[in-house]
């Protein structure tokens, strides 16, 4: 019987394929839309702890200076801050001290605006660097202050054009020193290009650079397993301390939790890609609404042929099947060309806003679940209807 | 004489109720006997139409009882009147009733599909079905591409192709001219002759009427005249 229904159905969707077509087009918007929605945000969300987790994991970064403040006023750090962090917090896995400046860098004939940073072995842990071509700093070059340097690969590019930077001497402020080690490219975050970075020994930018032995970063890299939030409240209280500042007084100085903000950022992703998909999803229910409609019409139409059907011998219950079976293929059948519709706009999106292209098999489920949905919710009054019609009433129809 | 095929006992019908109450049948007695070629007459408002209805199993008597060979019709479901008239009744009706934009072939086959028959058996008995109403070679036409006189003759090859017991045909010529008329009723009369089919038409063009074994006529609700022909 449902074999029969189906045949039934086909052989209507084909002897109406324009006006066929034109229902599903409501599911094949609402479907595409969802999907589309929900693709794109996830690719958003991915891209985004994609650039917080670039920046060193488990980071947090504590900076000199109350929020948003800089310049003279500035209160730095010294060494032994990051020292006495480094001894009395447990649970870190890198606490690095670090101090930067822009310079400018020339190789040769060409000269790159840079920013040139001091640090330590363990700035490398902290936020997540990995030597692409060349080495690390070595002991002597860390405890002695060599003019040794490691390039950013955007740095690499601009003085370089591809050639092999290790060995080579570069200026820095009229200072010669020579390039060890080549970084592996991390890419954008947040606007900023992190690969445009020069890193030297911190005794080296301390003595030559700048001149003094500021620190103006401190960046602790908290164990894997262990919560960053217990940590930065002792930090705070440790820094608090050292600089003396008492009870009411603000901090002058700013802890940046990573993980915080990529919860902070991913959360108000993930919100708007699920107000974006609902949005869609009411399209969906237009789609459906305009399915019941063109099948109501559609029973209005063929009232006689009904009639002649259930003259013929035609079972209340094998109309109503067919009817719903129609309603059922034609808003699968626009769930299915949604779905390919989807996937094709959502590669050319993502592609297009440079965001990774996600595959949520889970929402696809859905939507062909809801979309067969669809069909049965809004098919069926239409097709009870086209069943409870009296045969001679349906026949004597014009 | 042996049992009827179809026999009516005090069939009444009644439309509404009270005093805008319409009595269209007033206690009908009628039996029709299997191979009989039976033409209702009557002019409209006689009661006819509702009759014959009532023999298509598509409508109720409001009293009486009828008797389907021993089938008691009136105490049937509306299930059960459906799958009488799949098994056993073709219909042909005035206005041909095909599906539109549907070849020959598939409105042939449709009171087959609903019996459940295979695909091959299907399109097998439907092509003989065509073949017998003359209409070999037009299989994949539409209804638009048809002559009212072949749409008709398609109807009533999706009225035998399940060899029925009885063939009901309501106006069958009402939209045709003469000379199609002719070959409609005579297409009628070789059925009911080399099939033994028991057809009953209605009609109310008295040239149409002879070429049945017996006239029946209706005046106000009931049996007028009843009489059999000499073909």
């Amino acid at each position: 019987m449902i074999w029969n229904a189906l045949l039934l159905a086909l052989r209507e969707i084909r002897r109406n394929i324009l006006r066929s077509c034109l229902t599903t087009l409501g599911i094949v918007i609402g479907i595409a839309a969802v999907i589309i929605m929900v693709t794109v945000g996830n690719g958003v969300t991915a891209k985004v702890s994609e650039q917080i987790s670039s920046l060193g994991s488990n980071l947090l970064m504590v900076r000199a200076g109350a929020r948003g403040l800089t310049g003279t006023a500035v209160k730095p750090f010294s060494l032994e801050d990051a020292k006495t962090i480094s001894g009395q917090v447990n649970h870190l896995k890198a606490v690095a001290p670090s101090s930067s400046k822009s310079t400018t860098a020339i190789f040769g004939n060409k000269n790159w605006s840079s920013t040139v940073t001091g640090m330590t072995e363990a700035y490398m842990i902290a936020t997540n660097w990995v030597i692409g071509e060349g080495r690390e700093f070595n002991d002597s070059e860390l405890r002695s202050g060599a003019m040794s340097c490691i390039i950013g690969n955007t740095v690499w590019k601009e003085l370089f054009e591809g050639q092999s930077p290790i060995g080579s001497k570069i200026r820095l402020n009229s200072l010669s020193c020579t390039v060890v080690g080549l970084l592996k490219a991390k890419g954008q975050a947040f606007g900023r290009d992190q690969d445009d970075t020069i890193l030297i020994p911190l005794r080296a930018f301390q003595r030559r650079i700048a001149g003094n032995l500021d620190i103006s970063m401190i960046s602790v890299s908290v164990d894997e397993d262990y919560a960053t939030e217990k940590v930065q409240k002792q930090l705070k209280q440790l820094l608090r301390d050292r600089r003396h500042i008492s009870g009411n007084e603000d901090d002058d100085f700013f802890i940046l939790d990573t993980k915080e903000i990529a919860a902070t950022l991913t959360g108000t992703t993930k919100i708007l890609t699920s107000l974006l998909g609902s949005v869609a999803a009411i399209s969906l229910l237009v789609g459906g609404v305009g399915i019941m409609n063109i099948m109501l019409v559609s029973v209005t139409e063929r009232t006689r042929e009904i009639g002649t059907r259930l003259a013929i011998g035609a079972l209340e219950r094998e109309v109503l099947l067919q009817f719903l079976v129609e309603a059922m293929v034609l808003s699968c059948l626009g769930g299915f060309l949604g779905i390919v519709l989807a996937l094709v706009a959502s590669i050319g999106i993502s592609k297009a806003i440079d965001v990774p292209f996600i595959l949520d098999l889970g929402i696809i489920v859905i939507a062909s679940l809801f979309s067969a949905a669809v069909g049965i919710v809004f098919g069926y009054f239409p097709a009870r209807r086209a069943a409870r019609l009296d045969p001679i009433e349906a026949l004597r129809h014009e | 004489m042996s049992q009827p095929l179809i026999q009516l006992k005090q069939i009444t019908k009644t439309y509404g109720s009270g005093l805008a109450a319409m009595q269209a049948l007033r206690g009908v007695d009628l039996d029709i006997h299997s191979g009989e070629f039976v033409a209702i007459m009557g002019h409209s408002g006689s009661g006819k139409s509702t009759l014959m209805n009532i023999l298509g199993c598509l409508d109720t008597p409001t009293t009486g009882s009828y008797f389907f060979q021993t089938i008691e019709v009136n105490t049937l479901t509306r299930n059960q009147r459906a799958l009488l008239r799949r098994h056993y009744l073709g219909f042909v009706f005035q206005g041909f009733n095909l599906l539109s934009r549907t070849s020959a072939l598939e409105n042939v086959e449709l009171p087959l599909i609903y019996r459940g028959m295979a695909k091959a058996e299907r399109h097998d008995k439907a092509r003989k079905a065509l073949d017998i109403v003359g209409l070999t070679g037009w299989e994949t036409h539409t209804p638009a591409e048809l002559s009212g006189g072949q749409q008709q003759r398609v109807a009533i090859a999706r009225a035998i192709v399940t060899e029925p017991t009885v063939l009901l045909a309501d106006e069958p010529t009402g939209n045709l001219d003469t000379e199609r008329s002719r070959e409609v009723m005579e297409m009628l009369c070789s059925f009911n002759r080399d099939l033994g089919i028991t057809i009953l038409m209605v009609t109310h063009e008295p040239d149409m009427a002879e070429y049945a074994k017996r006239v029946v006529h209706f005046v106000d609700g009931l049996v007028s005249s009843d009489t059999e022909q000499k073909p």
